[in-house]
């Protein structure tokens, strides 16, 4: 019994996370059209900040929740003014230059870092469910993931940015017409895209640890989760989350870890080959 | 083309080696000494650390005199952790730079990669990574632990410490599968019981599923065979779980990226590892060198990685062959260290095994506490009895493959 | 000057370019360049897949590292098994090729286009990876030739004359071999694209639906495009086993799909000298960057021997100034140095002239 709720808890513990790393990318995919090669570093760069952060004496909670997702989202907009700007339109063109990007970040953390960067340990103990303990961070990054979730439909639903970022990824043209400012609206989308990821990474930061090179890890998954999930942010992005999610932690309890993760690739693949749009071309196609 | 490739390379490293190297370095015909290793992509953590000992090695051996009179020049090469480039950049050291010995290769795929380069190619080479045993090849020599060496002693120890039933986790490649196969065999042979072996692909960082599966079989300890930067999550996951005060870890893979480092005294205190080499050995040598070392990489330098002292004491070995020998010549230093030659490096006195190229060196059990590896016992002289058993150099010298190790 | 006749003077340039270099560099390279040559070879027939199946093809293909290592998979499992290489080096060719078919009917006949498509190769290539990868243990083998997990195969045997096991290609041959094979390739696809049938992949390309419309069945010509891509990935694959004699799961990786995208985009989509050009190039670029690091930490050394930093730094800069890839912007700059000189003749009428006329 206690069995059971544990493999639940590491089951939504597998989904929040994956939907934690995947919703700053599907913003900036869903919106712009964009292919962010270096979604992987932002994550990364997000570790990093809360690990310097931390390091000053900055409470943890701050470093991850505020101070990661600041400063990734300004570095965000800087590379979106000065490299994404030029190339709106031209997903290939993108993808080289996010693919530069990638390795740049990788490169300049390492000289910058060297690679054995001392990490901070997850806070909050643990906590016993019958026979089993099991960490109270996993609870935490659950709640995390709920809360943003939960805040970008806010954002997207009720508050007028949410509105004119909604109009602009439909029609950039025709929100332009009607006095939208398009390349303001994209600057800070791509800031809050990235921001997103590093407050992503910096929660993961004291259960996955953060070195340089960690960025390849994530960019796979996100990207297929991301585009499994089809045109809609955020229900294609839970509901591939969700999918993806429990099925590769069931797989790796039940057999092995490889088979877990060939599991959650197999299962990208049947996805898109019965629903070619994604989930959400063809259910929540209202959604957000 | 050719020229100019050379030109624009030898500039960029002349401008940027300001303060680096001692100054008449490149004088007179000096002996060339490639270096082959990751520095960047995934595995430089292990690269980093094993390219600064053997730049300081070169470096101390130039300002005794040189080799043979001659001044060494060591050729950086950094294969940004791709298989290809080690091909050709072993090339490229055999027969642009014509280099008198190699050392390189990390991974055992990518020894694998520029053993047969070398052999072609006739040029010295020198492993020195802890591996998982069985190579044979009169070109190559090995000076990193083997199984027999470090898990022979460290499962006993541990059994007799915590109890006997243990359960394995291991990184999915060949590395991590062959240790397993040794974990089980030396468990079993001292009357304990392995609960299960787990396999984990290298870049898997959510062990949720696998740590209750731990919980579930109650061992009495866990055996960790995980690799990389990635695994480290366990470590974290585990500690998060307040798992390490329960049942408790030994490995002869953690702390060789500097994993007591990076992890928080919580979050490892207590395991037990077994290399040949450790920062806090107290030897004469190791002093002097500990203290060399850090003048020259700074204080603040994090930890001398085994692999990094492997590197330094390749070298070593190397040299003492060179000299013995009186020349460079691959065949001639190959048979004088095949007559045994012995160093006293700051990891104790290693010595060549000539029947199989591998070295026979001093084995130490630690126990990881506050980020620092305390010595708890040592085992001299340990022979690298998983390799003798497939290979005879002596008796075949042109033996050239990697045998695997029936257990 | 007409169009066709420049076209036919551009390809005898690329011929003649070709074979004198075919025939002079092992004479007067030094034989560790000509073997980096070769693998550069190789990589530029791997590019030039590619370059069919995205730059003219318009499938964006993540994955087209799966079909190059599974042709140098089964080089290597089929030479250990048989011994003599005419069947194996067929096999390399045939079984990528059947898997790209299986794969392309899998995605085309299911109507999955643009992004998809690449997720869907992406997964493809990442599921070999990982299922190859964990096959360290000596019970995976088929029949005779282990598969060796992450160290992979060593010790691969190399080509050898059809029919005589005792003739092996040696290193020059090898050179000979893949600079000839890039000829070929080069060739062929030209004549392909040439074809009708390059036309009408071209026009599906453009617009799927027009060309449908117009009465082709796009998914055909995308499925036969797809195989002969792969057919030609798993021929690279297969020179490349003979090249490094060891295959590794890394071919399946992430990197090195993302490396031949790379290649393409700088050289320039849409052009097979492009992504030949860029192959090289950036190949050129890496391992120069990787060579003769110097050592030492300090500050300037550490940004120096930092080769993604400065590979990074070069490849933003590159899509930023030279957008459409290499060969397409050095077309352009040709195109108006010619028009610059034609209008400087044009307007050169004498002032008289200009104020009776």
């Amino acid at each position: 019994m206690d069995l059971i709720a544990l493999l639940a808890i590491q089951v939504i513990y597998a989904i929040a996370s994956l939907a934690l790393i995947s919703v700053g990318l599907a913003i900036i995919f869903g919106m712009m059209r964009v292919i962010n090669l270096a979604h992987g570093e932002f994550l990364m760069l997000g570790g990093y900040v809360a690990i310097v952060a931390t390091g000053h004496g900055v409470s943890i909670w701050i470093a991850m929740l505020v101070v990661a997702p600041v400063v990734v989202g300004i570095i965000g907009v800087i590379v979106e003014r000065t490299i994404i700007r030029f190339l709106y339109g031209r997903m290939v063109d993108t993808m080289l230059a996010t693919w530069g990007l990638s390795l740049f970040l990788v490169g300049l953390t390492t000289a910058v870092f060297g690679n054995t960067t001392v990490g901070i340990s997850a806070p909050l103990g643990s906590f016993q469910i019958g026979a089993y303990r099991t960490s109270g961070y996993t609870l935490f990054v659950i709640a995390v993931a709920f809360v943003v979730l939960g805040g970008i439909f806010a954002v997207l639903r009720w508050t007028r940015l949410g509105l004119i970022a909604r109009g602009t990824m439909q029609n950039a043209n025709m929100a332009a017409a009607l006095g939208v400012n398009p390349p303001r609206v994209y600057a800070v989308t791509f800031g809050v895209g990235a921001a997103l990821s590093g407050l992503a990474g910096a929660v993961l930061a004291p259960v996955s640890g953060v070195f340089p090179t960690i960025g390849v890890a994530y960019v796979a998954k996100s990207f297929i989760t991301v585009i499994g999930g089809g045109a809609a942010i955020l229900t294609g992005t839970v509901s591939a989350s969700a999918l993806f999610g429990t099925i590769n932690q069931i797989a790796t309890f039940a057999t092995t870890p490889v088979f877990g993760e060939v599991a959650l690739l197999a299962t990208a693949i049947v996805l898109i080959r019965l629903l070619p749009q994604g989930i959400t071309g063809r259910f929540f196609r209202r959604g957000l | 083309m050719r020229v100019n490739r050379r030109k624009f390379l030898q500039g960029t490293a002349a401008a940027a080696a300001v303060g680096a190297f001692s100054g008449n370095a490149w004088a007179d015909d000096p002996i060339g000494v490639a270096s082959i290793h990751d520095l960047s992509g995934g595995l430089d953590i292990y690269g980093k650390p094993m390219v600064d000992a053997l730049t300081l090695a070169v470096e101390e051996a130039n300002a005794a005199g040189g080799l043979l009179g001659r001044q060494i020049k060591l050729i950086n090469y950094d294969t940004q952790s791709n298989m290809q480039l080690y091909t050709q950049f072993a090339q490229q050291a055999a027969l642009k730079d014509k280099v008198a010995v190699v050392h390189g290769g990390i991974t055992s795929a990518s020894r694998e990669v520029i053993r047969p380069v070398l052999d072609r190619f006739k040029t010295l080479y020198f492993y020195n990574t802890q591996y998982e045993g069985g190579v044979c090849d009169r070109d190559q020599f090995d000076t990193g632990v083997t199984p027999a060496q470090t898990v022979e002693k460290l499962v006993p120890y541990a059994m007799k410490k915590w109890g006997k039933k243990v359960y394995v986790i291991a990184a999915d490649y060949n590395y991590g599968q062959i240790t397993s196969q040794w974990v089980k065999k030396y468990v079993t042979e001292n009357g304990g019981e392995v609960a299960s072996i787990d396999f984990f692909p290298l870049d898997v960082t959510n062990f949720g599923s696998t740590i209750s599966k731990i919980q579930a079989a109650k061992p009495d300890f866990v055996w960790s065979a995980l690799v990389g930067g990635a695994h480290i999550s366990f470590y974290r996951q585990w500690a998060a779980a307040g798992m390490r005060k329960s049942i408790p870890m030994a490995s002869t893979t953690f702390a060789v990226g500097n994993e007591h480092i990076v992890l928080s005294p919580e979050e490892c205190n207590g395991m037990l590892v077994c290399y040949n080499y450790f920062q806090d050995l107290k030897n004469k040598t190791n002093e002097t060198f500990v203290a060399a070392f850090h003048k020259r990489f700074g204080e603040d330098y994090p930890n001398v990685t085994e692999l990094a002292m492997g590197t330094y004491q390749g070298f070593r070995l190397w040299a003492e062959g060179v000299k013995k020998a009186g020349s460079v010549d691959r065949m001639k230093v190959i048979e004088a260290l095949e007559t045994g030659i012995s160093i006293d490096a700051p990891s104790g006195k290693v010595t060549i095994d000539p029947p199989t190229h591998h070295c026979i060196l001093d084995v130490h059990i630690a126990e990881v506490n506050d980020k620092k590896l305390n010595v708890l016992e040592d085992f001299a002289q340990q022979k690298p009895s998983d390799t003798a058993a497939v290979c005879d150099l002596i008796k075949n010298p042109n033996d050239n493959q990697q045998y695997v190790i029936k257990i | 000057m007409n169009a066709r006749a420049r076209n036919l003077l551009g390809l005898a340039l690329v011929g003649l370019v070709g074979l004198s270099f075919l025939i002079l560099t092992p004479r007067f390279a030094e034989l560790d360049t000509v073997l980096d040559l070769t693998v550069y070879m190789i990589m530029a027939i791997l590019a030039l897949s590619l370059a069919l199946v995205w730059g003219y093809g318009g499938i964006l293909c993540f994955g087209q590292s799966a079909f190059f290592g599974l042709g140098a998979y089964t080089y290597a499992i089929a030479m250990f098994n048989f011994g003599e290489s005419t069947i194996p080096l067929l096999l390399a060719i045939a079984l990528p090729a059947a898997f790209a078919a299986l794969l392309g009917y899998f995605m085309f006949y299911g109507r999955i286009s643009d992004v998809y498509l690449g997720v869907i190769t992406l997964t493809v290539t990442l599921i070999l990876f990982n299922s190859v990868n964990s096959t360290a243990g000596p019970e995976f083998h088929i029949g005779s030739a282990r598969l060796g997990g992450f160290n992979g195969i060593p010790g691969i045997p190399p080509l050898n004359v059809p029919g005589n096991k005792a003739a092996v290609i040696d290193l020059e041959g090898m050179f000979y071999l893949s600079t000839a094979a890039l000829l070929a390739t080069y060739f062929g696809l030209r004549l392909l694209l040439a074809s009708r049938f390059g036309r009408i992949i071209v026009g599906i390309r453009e617009n799927e639906r027009r060309a449908e419309l117009l009465g082709y069945d796009p998914r055909a010509y995308k499925l036969v495009t797809f195989t002969i891509g792969g057919a030609l990935a798993g021929f690279a694959g297969c020179l490349f086993a003979n090249w490094g004699n060891f295959v590794s799961p890394t071919i399946f990786g992430l990197a090195q799909s993302a490396q031949i995208i790379i290649w393409v985009i700088v050289g320039g989509r849409g052009t097979l000298i492009g992504p030949i050009v860029g192959c090289i190039g950036v190949q050129w670029l890496s391992a120069a960057l990787g060579a003769n690091q110097p050592s030492g930490s300090d500050w300037w050394t550490r940004v120096l021997a930092n080769a993604p930093l400065i590979l990074g730094i070069i490849l933003i800069a590159f899509v930023l100034l030279v957008p459409k890839g290499l060969v397409p912007t050095l077309g352009d700059l040709g195109q108006w140095l010619l028009r610059a000189r034609a209008r400087r003749v044009a307007t050169g009428l004498k002032p008289k002239q200009a104020e009776e006329g």
